[in-house]
C-alpha cells in the first residue's frame, strides 16, 4: 500500500504543485489520478519513486518512508511507464525490456526467458525483439514500455498518461489488455490520465485533483458518478454522467429471449426482420424480405456493459441487442426494456451509499 | 617571457609602426580590402546558387558536400598555385580567396532554406503566393540567420587566408608575421599575430552584432 | 610540367604524408581527450557552458597563422607548435558538438533511465553518450578534415608537412609539388572521412535500420 500523509510539493519558483495531500492507494488495485492539465498529477506520481522529493509530509510504501530508501534502489522495485514510452532508441526492443533485470544482475538465460515471456504477455510477436523502437508503431512502443516496466515483476506500477499518444482504437485495445493483465497480476497501479472515460473504465478508485494540487474527491467510479462532491467534480465528469454509469454494469443479468433466425443461404418469407447467422452460429446481421441488404449486428457477451447493450438496441432496426456466449455463438436477444430495468436496478444499488 | 612581452609592447608603442604605407592602419586597410572584395564577390556567386538549390531542391547533394570539400582544400596551397600558374599578380590571389569562400556560403544558404518548415512553405503556396513571392517573403527571411552565419564564417576564413598575400610579397597583416619570422624578429612576428587575431575577432563580433538587427523579429531567440 | 617529379620523389612523398598523418592524428586525439570531459562539464553545469562555448568560439576565430605564431615563445619552430594549435581548433569543434549532442538526447529517455534505477553516471555512460554519438562523430569528422587541411599552414614556421611542398614549388617556380600536395591532402581528407563514417556506422547500429 502507498500512503500520502499531509504531502506538499512546492517548486523553487514558488509553484505549489501538490497541496496537503492525504491519500491511501490500496494494494492490488488500479488507482487513477484525474484532473485538468497542471493540477499536480505527474508531480504526485513522481514523488512515489522519488524522481521528486516532497517539500513536506511523508509518503510510505508498506509503512516505510520512501526517503529512507536510496532513489535508485527504490526505483528498481517500481515500474514506471510514461507517454511515448521513453524507450531507449539505441537498444533493441528485447534489450529495452531487459533493462532492469540486467541491472539486478540476473543471469543471461533468465533474462532471455523473462523477455520472451513478457513480450507474449503484452501481445508482441517474438520477432519484434530484434527491432529498434523507431521500427515499431506507437501502440507497439507503448506495449514495450509496459513490458519494460513489468520486467522485474515490481509490485508497484506508476503510469503517467501511458496511452495518451495513440489513436482511440489502439487506446481502447491497450486499456483492455491492461485490465486483462491486471486481473492476472494484481499489481498496485497508480495511473494518471486526463480522460475521464479512461479513468472510469480502468479505475478501481479515482482521485480527482483540482488546480493547485488539491485532492477534491477520492472514491470508486460508481460513487464518483452518482455522488460528485461538488460542482467542480460534476463539471469535470461531463454531461453524460448517467450513461457513463451504465458503462460500469454488465449485461450478465439481463434476460435473454429467442428471436427468428435464418441461415445466410435461406430465402426469407414474410415481412419480419430475421437475424442471419453464419454456419458457426455467429450473428451476421438483420435482414427483411422487402430489402435484401443485410444490416450488420455485433453480438454482445455477458461481460459487455449495459451502455454497449443500450447502444446496440438503439442502432438495431428491431430495437434488439444480439447476445452471444463467450465463444461468440448466438444465444438470443435482449430488448431495450430489459436493459433499462437492469440499469434502474444497478443505479438504485449504487445510490445507496 | 616578461622581456618578450615588453618588446611586443615597445613594438606597438613605436610611432613609426603606425604611419606611412607600411604602418599598421595602412596594412589593416589593405587586409580588409582584400578580404571584403573577395567575400563580396564570393557572396554574389554563392548566395544565388544556394537560394536556387534551396528553392528547387535540386542539387542538394552538391550543396551539402560542398562545404566539406571547401574545408578539405588546403587554402595556402590553392592560393600559391593560382599565383604561380597565372602570372604573379594580385588577381589570382583574389580568385583563390573567392573560390575558398564560396562553398561554406552555398552550404549554409542551402541549409537555411532546407530548414524552412515544409508546412510553412505549403501554407504560403496555399494562400496563393507565387514561387518568387514564396522565396522572398517566406524562405529568405526564415533562412536569413543561417545565411548570415555562412557569410560571417566565410569572411573570417578569408581574413585568415588573406595573410598569404604577404607571403607572396603583397601587403596586409601577414606582412609583420612573415617579415618578423624572416628577420628573426620574434617581437614583430608576435605583434603581427596579435594584430591579425584582434582584427579577426573584432570583425567576427561586428558581424555577429549585425546578425541580430538583420534577423526577422519573430526568429530572434538567443544569439548563437 | 615535369610530372616525372612525382615518381622520382615517391619515397619522400610517403615520408611526408606519414608525418602529415601523425600530426593530424595527434592533434585530433588530444583534442578529443580534452573535449569530451570539457563538453560533459559544460553540459552539466549551465553556468560553465556559456563560458566554455564563448571562449572556444573566440579561439576558433583566431587565424591559424596568428595562432601558430603566438605559440612560438612556448614551443618554438617545432611540429609541436602546429600540433598544439590544431589541437585547439579540434577542441573547439568537438566541445561544441559534444554539448549539442548531449542536449539532443530526448529528456524522456534520460528520465526513463533514472526511473528504472540508473544512477547519474550509468545514465550518462550507457544512455546519454551513446545517443549523443552521432553528433559527436559529425564533429569528429569536421575536425579531422579541417585538421588535415590546416597542417599545411604550418609552412609559415617551416613545419607544414605536406605544406612544405607548396613552399618548395613556390621557391623553385614549379607547380607539380604544389599540385601533388593539394591532391594528397584532399585524398587524405576523403579517406579519413570515409573511415570515420564507417566507424560511426559500426558504433551506432540503431541508425542503420530503416523502417
Ligand atoms: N520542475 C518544475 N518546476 C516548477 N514548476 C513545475 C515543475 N514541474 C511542474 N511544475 C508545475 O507544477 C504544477 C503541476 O505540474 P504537474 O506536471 O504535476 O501537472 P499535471 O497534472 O501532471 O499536468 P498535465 O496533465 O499537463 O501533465 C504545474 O503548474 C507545473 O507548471
Ligand atoms: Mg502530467
Amino acid at each position: 500500500m502507498i500512503s500520502f500523509d499531509a504531502v506538499n510539493k512546492r517548486f523553487d519558483d514558488g509553484t505549489t504543485a501538490v497541496h496537503e495531500l492525504d491519500l491511501e492507494v490500496p494494494e492490488g488495485e488500479i488507482t487513477v489520478l484525474v484532473g485538468s492539465s497542471g493540477c499536480g498529477k505527474t508531480t504526485t506520481l513522481r514523488m512515489v519513486n522519488r524522481m521528486l522529493d516532497a517539500t513536506s509530509g511523508v509518503i510510505r510504501i508498506d509503512g516505510r518512508d520512501v526517503r529512507e530508501i536510496a532513489g535508485s534502489t527504490l526505483r528498481r522495485d517500481i515500474g514506471y511507464v510514461i507517454q511515448q514510452s521513453g524507450l531507449f532508441p539505441h537498444r533493441t526492443v528485447a534489450d529495452n525490456i531487459a533493462t532492469v533485470p540486467k541491472l539486478l544482475g540476473w543471469d543471461k538465460k533468465r533474462v532471455r526467458d523473462r523477455v520472451e515471456e513478457l513480450m507474449a504477455t503484452v501481445g508482441l510477436a517474438a520477432d519484434l525483439g530484434r527491432r529498434y523502437p523507431h521500427q515499431l508503431s506507437g501502440g507497439q512502443q507503448q506495449r514495450v514500455g509496459v513490458a519494460r516496466a513489468l520486467a522485474a515483476d515490481p509490485p508497484i506500477l506508476l503510469m503517467d498518461e501511458p496511452f495518451g499518444a495513440v489513436d482511440p482504437v489502439v487506446r481502447a485495445l491497450l486499456q483492455d489488455e491492461l485490465l486483462r493483465l491486471q486481473a492476472e497480476l494484481r499489481k498496485t497501479i497508480v495511473f494518471v490520465t486526463h480522460d475521464i472515460d479512461e479513468a472510469v473504465k480502468l479505475g478501481d478508485r479515482i482521485a480527482v485533483f483540482r488546480t493547485g494540487g488539491h485532492l477534491v474527491q477520492f472514491s470508486t467510479p460508481a460513487q464518483l458518478l452518482t455522488h460528485p462532491v461538488d460542482e467542480f467534480v460534476a463539471d469535470f465528469l461531463g454531461a453524460e454522467r448517467g450513461l457513463k454509469l451504465l458503462s460500469l454494469a454488465t449485461l450478465e443479468d439481463v434476460p435473454v429471449r429467442p428471436t427468428t433466425t435464418a441461415r445466410e443461404a435461406d430465402e426469407s418469407g414474410g415481412d419480419e426482420w430475421v437475424l442471419v447467422l453464419s454456419d458457426q452460429d455467429t450473428p451476421l446481421g438483420w435482414r427483411s424480405s422487402s430489402d435484401r441488404a443485410l444490416i450488420p449486428a455485433h453480438g454482445l457477451s455477458g461481460g459487455d456493459s449495459l451502455l454497449a447493450g443500450l447502444d446496440a438496441t438503439v442502432s438495431s432496426p428491431t430495437g434488439l441487442a444480439v447476445r452471444v456466449d463467450a465463444a461468440g455463438r448466438y444465444v438470443g436477444v435482449s430488448d431495450q426494456r430489459a436493459i433499462n430495468e437492469s440499469a434502474t436496478r444497478f443505479r438504485s444499488e449504487v445510490l445507496v451509499p | 617571457m616578461g622581456e618578450l612581452f615588453a618588446e611586443i609592447l615597445r613594438w606597438f608603442t613605436t610611432g613609426e609602426h603606425w604611419s606611412g604605407p607600411d604602418g599598421v592602419p595602412a596594412q589593416v586597410g589593405t587586409h580588409l580590402v582584400y578580404s571584403v572584395v573577395a567575400t563580396v564577390i564570393a557572396a554574389l556567386i554563392a548566395l544565388p546558387i544556394g537560394l536556387l538549390i534551396g528553392h528547387t531542391g535540386r542539387g542538394a547533394f552538391l550543396a551539402i558536400n560542398l562545404s566539406g570539400f571547401g574545408r578539405a582544400l588546403p587554402s595556402f596551397g590553392v592560393v600559391i598555385l593560382a599565383f604561380q600558374l597565372s602570372g604573379l599578380s594580385l588577381v589570382p590571389i583574389y580568385l583563390a580567396l573567392v573560390l575558398l569562400a564560396v562553398p561554406v556560403m552555398v552550404t549554409n544558404t542551402y541549409a537555411g532554406m532546407a530548414a524552412v518548415d515544409h508546412d510553412v512553405r505549403d501554407a504560403a503556396r496555399g494562400v496563393g503566393l507565387t514561387g518568387w513571392q514564396v522565396l522572398w517573403q517566406v524562405e529568405v527571411p526564415l533562412a536569413f540567420p543561417l545565411i548570415l552565419a555562412g557569410v560571417r564564417i566565410a569572411t573570417i576564413q578569408v581574413v585568415a587566408t588573406a595573410t598569404i598575400a604577404a607571403y607572396l610579397g603583397f601587403g596586409g597583416l601577414g606582412r609583420y608575421v612573415f617579415d618578423g619570422l624572416a628577420q628573426r624578429d620574434l617581437a614583430q612576428a608576435l605583434a603581427g599575430a596579435v594584430l591579425l587575431a584582434v582584427v579577426a575577432i573584432a570583425l567576427d563580433q561586428a558581424l555577429r552584432a549585425l546578425q541580430k538587427p538583420l534577423t526577422p523579429r519573430g526568429l530572434r531567440r538567443s544569439n548563437r | 610540367m615535369k610530372w616525372s617529379w612525382i615518381p622520382d620523389h615517391a619515397g619522400d612523398l610517403v615520408t611526408i604524408t606519414l608525418l602529415h598523418l601523425r600530426m593530424t592524428g595527434t592533434a585530433v586525439f588530444f583534442g578529443l581527450l580534452v573535449a569530451l570531459p570539457l563538453g560533459l562539464l559544460a553540459y552539466r553545469v549551465p553556468r560553465l557552458k556559456s563560458v566554455v562555448l564563448g571562449v572556444s568560439s573566440l579561439l576558433f576565430t583566431i587565424p591559424s597563422v596568428a595562432l601558430f605564431t603566438l605559440l612560438l615563445p612556448l614551443t618554438g619552430l617545432t611540429p609541436t607548435t602546429v600540433v598544439v594549435g590544431l589541437t585547439v581548433y579540434t577542441l573547439v569543434v568537438l566541445v561544441r558538438n559534444t554539448v549539442e549532442g548531449l542536449e539532443s538526447v530526448p529528456p524522456k529517455v534520460a528520465e526513463a533511465a533514472r526511473a528504472m534505477g540508473y544512477d547519474r553516471v550509468r545514465t550518462l555512460v550507457t544512455v546519454e553518450l551513446p545517443l549523443a554519438l552521432p553528433v559527436i562523430m559529425a564533429g569528429l569528422r569536421i575536425a579531422t578534415v579541417m585538421t588535415i587541411s590546416l597542417v599545411s599552414v604550418g609552412l609559415v614556421i617551416g613545419q607544414g608537412a605536406l605544406g612544405q611542398l607548396f613552399v618548395d614549388g613556390f621557391q623553385r617556380d614549379f607547380g607539380v609539388p604544389i599540385i601533388a600536395g593539394i591532391v594528397i591532402t584532399l585524398l587524405l581528407a576523403l579517406v579519413a572521412d570515409a573511415l570515420l563514417v564507417g566507424v560511426q556506422r559500426v558504433l551506432t547500429p540503431w541508425h542503420r535500420t530503416g523502417r
